[in-house]
């Protein structure tokens, strides 16, 4: 992708990547240095966070939006002694839906006030489409373990129907599955009404 | 039909009759299908507001100042049609600070001038000592508490941005640098002075009702183009806040109100600790002492909804005064139209209460004169103000 090519002429932005989440950080860490940026920094610690960030005296400060340290993040539009260099918020104004997509992908990004918004773009749609990527990989992950829960209910479930009713496993698994057609649900939710009933009746 | 709408909010107490409104029922009476967004940070409120992914927010009012003028970020114009909390903050201290300050007392110690004299002693002897400056966390650098802590100390001689280090830091993060003493004190709302206290850590040297008698703190706030074109929306958001707001003021209501209010997915807290909160009668100090004023947070009373543009003159004044802002007579007619007593009292109808109390009643400097801004700065001695 050449939009992800930094510009040959000026050295690499100097970027920080301040996330709570190391996996995170380290993925988008990844994508940029595959990206051709070459001094990338993660931030973990949110103690005494300015005074890090000013130690590392970056071009391009990324930011999660859970991370509630973004407020501390906002004292770098101020006009202070600690600060060498004025920092603003990337906002690309001509643009409402990059803003947009960063704000659903929950990341930003604040800037040395100057930078030109061509070396910023790409970074930022980079930054997106790795929290995006990370969200879904999540998702799955979540989904894959809800999946795997289910399942164990369903074999529960079937191991009691197989006691209670004489069945075999296919025909406890044929039962569960027409009831659960006839009653417009899903073959989980009658597997776990099968459990909570057997636990009443106890 | 129901509107749906959805609504950011930082979990405070002062986020109370947007809160009360949705889960008692207020909002729905209205109409409206209320999906409160709990946040973390002022900055995605703001963010999240001015790309219309909210349709309003419980917001700092400074904040709603600034998008209005594009300080520090995009120029969105916002209107805020009702107050949902007038003071609440307090100025938080280490044990060390407070002993310190006690030492130095010269006067009653609710007394802000008192004691802010006497800070501006420990922070010379500190000085000639060779000690690091006091570090003072505030919650956002167009914040109440930016202005009031500067206000305070200001008032003693101590220059905030010379003598002092004022650092923004997030409210869940200042009981533990308290703790740590990366900060020497703090400015917050509720409940995070009384977190601080109950943990032994702080003790609340002034409750902002001390300094300021009537401060406007967090606006409903909304996008002044959304608000043009959903006029009857706005008036149904306003009368829905407004009937929370009675509701919680009754103080037979007052525990329905904070058990609603602690609930996790909300402020998240012990119930009783804001039931205090909103009695105005808060453990002050470790030891148990306790202080009260009915004027700790006022939610609903005393005219509190009633957005006055008075109010935001003040708080631009302040901007003002600390550089944030330059002075120009456009910039302080665009900050008055912020607030908007007129879609207020659109809203309430007959027998809305129009007798808005417009004193700031700063225990420092000239009574506050809107057209004056200049006159009004000129008499504090410190100043970043630019001409």
């Amino acid at each position: 992708m050449t939009a992800e090519q930094p510009p040959k002429a000026e050295p690499s932005p100097k970027i920080v990547i301040v996330d709570e989440s190391p996996i995170r950080a380290a993925i988008l860490e990844e994508g940029l240095r595959e990206a051709g940026y070459g001094s990338v920094m993660r931030i973990s610690e949110m103690h005494s966070l300015l005074a890090r960030i000013y130690a590392v005296d970056p071009d391009i400060i990324v930011i999660d939006l859970e991370n509630p340290s973004r407020d501390i993040l906002e004292q770098m539009f101020q006009v202070s002694r600690a600060v060498r260099r004025p920092i603003a918020m990337f906002v690309d104004r001509s643009d409402a839906a990059s803003i947009q997509a960063s704000v659903d992908a929950g990341v930003s990004a604040y800037i040395v006030d100057g930078l030109k918004k061509e070396r910023i773009k790409p970074i930022l749609d980079l930054c997106v489409s790795r929290f995006n990527a990370f969200a879904k990989l999540q998702d799955e992950l979540d989904r894959t373990k809800s999946a795997l829960e289910e399942r164990k209910v369903i074999d529960r479930a079937k191991g009691i129907l197989m006691k209670l009713k004489g069945l075999t496993e296919e025909e406890a698994y044929v039962l569960m599955r027409s009831t659960a057609m006839r009653e417009k649900k899903k073959i989980g939710e009658i597997a776990q009404s099968i459990l909570t009933a057997s636990e009443l009746l106890k | 039909m129901t509107v749906p709408l959805h609504i950011g909010f930082i979990p405070l107490v002062d986020a109370a009759a947007l809160i009360v409104a949705v889960d008692k029922g207020f909002a729905k009476a209205e109409g409206l299908d209320v999906h409160l967004v709990r946040e973390v940070s002022w900055s995605n409120v703001r963010d999240k507001l001015n790309i219309g992914l909210f349709d309003a927010a419980h917001l700092l009012a400074p904040v709603a100042i600034a998008s209005s003028l594009g300080l520090g970020h995009v120029k969105v114009p916002i209107v805020a049609p009702f107050n949902l909390g007038i003071n609440g903050n307090a100025i938080t201290v280490s044990a060390a600070l407070h002993a310190a300050i006690t030492h130095e007392l010269d006067g009653d110690r609710v007394d802000p001038m008192a004691t802010a004299r006497a800070l501006a002693r420990v922070v010379a002897a500190r000085r000639r000592s060779g000690a690091e400056p006091l570090t003072f966390a505030m919650t956002f650098p167009f914040s109440t508490h930016n202005y009031q802590l500067r206000f305070w100390m200001a008032a003693g001689g101590v220059d905030p941005d010379e003598d002092v280090r004022l650092v923004v830091l997030p409210p869940p993060f200042m009981v533990d640098s308290l703790k740590s003493g990366h900060v020497d004190g703090f400015c917050v709302g509720a409940p995070w002075n009384s977190i601080a206290v109950d943990h032994g850590v702080g003790h609340i040297l002034h409750f902002v009702a001390d300094i300021l008698v009537h401060a406007a703190e967090k606006v409903l706030a909304i996008r002044q183009s959304w608000a043009e074109k959903n006029p009857g929306t706005v008036a149904r958001l306003i009368r829905a806040a407004s009937r929370a707001a009675d509701f919680i003021e009754q103080p037979g209501n007052r525990t329905e109100a904070a058990n609603i209010l602690a609930k996790p997915d909300r402020i998240g807290v012990d119930a009783e600790l804001i039931q205090l909160t909103l009695d105005g009668r808060l453990k002050i100090s470790p030891d148990g002492t306790f202080r009260e004023n009915p004027r700790y947070l006022l939610v609903g009373r005393d005219t509190a909804g009633r957005p006055d543009p008075a109010q935001a003159a003040w708080l631009y004044s302040q901007m003002v005064r600390w550089a944030q802002a330059h002075s120009s007579p456009d910039a302080l007619r665009a900050v008055m139209a912020v607030f908007r007593p007129d879609l207020y009292d659109g809203a309430m109808g007959k027998g809305a209460d129009v007798a808005t109390n417009c004193s700031i009643g700063a225990f420092d400097g000239p009574a506050f004169q809107a057209d004056d801004i200049a006159g009004y700065l000129a008499s504090f001695e410190i100043s970043r103000r630019r001409s």
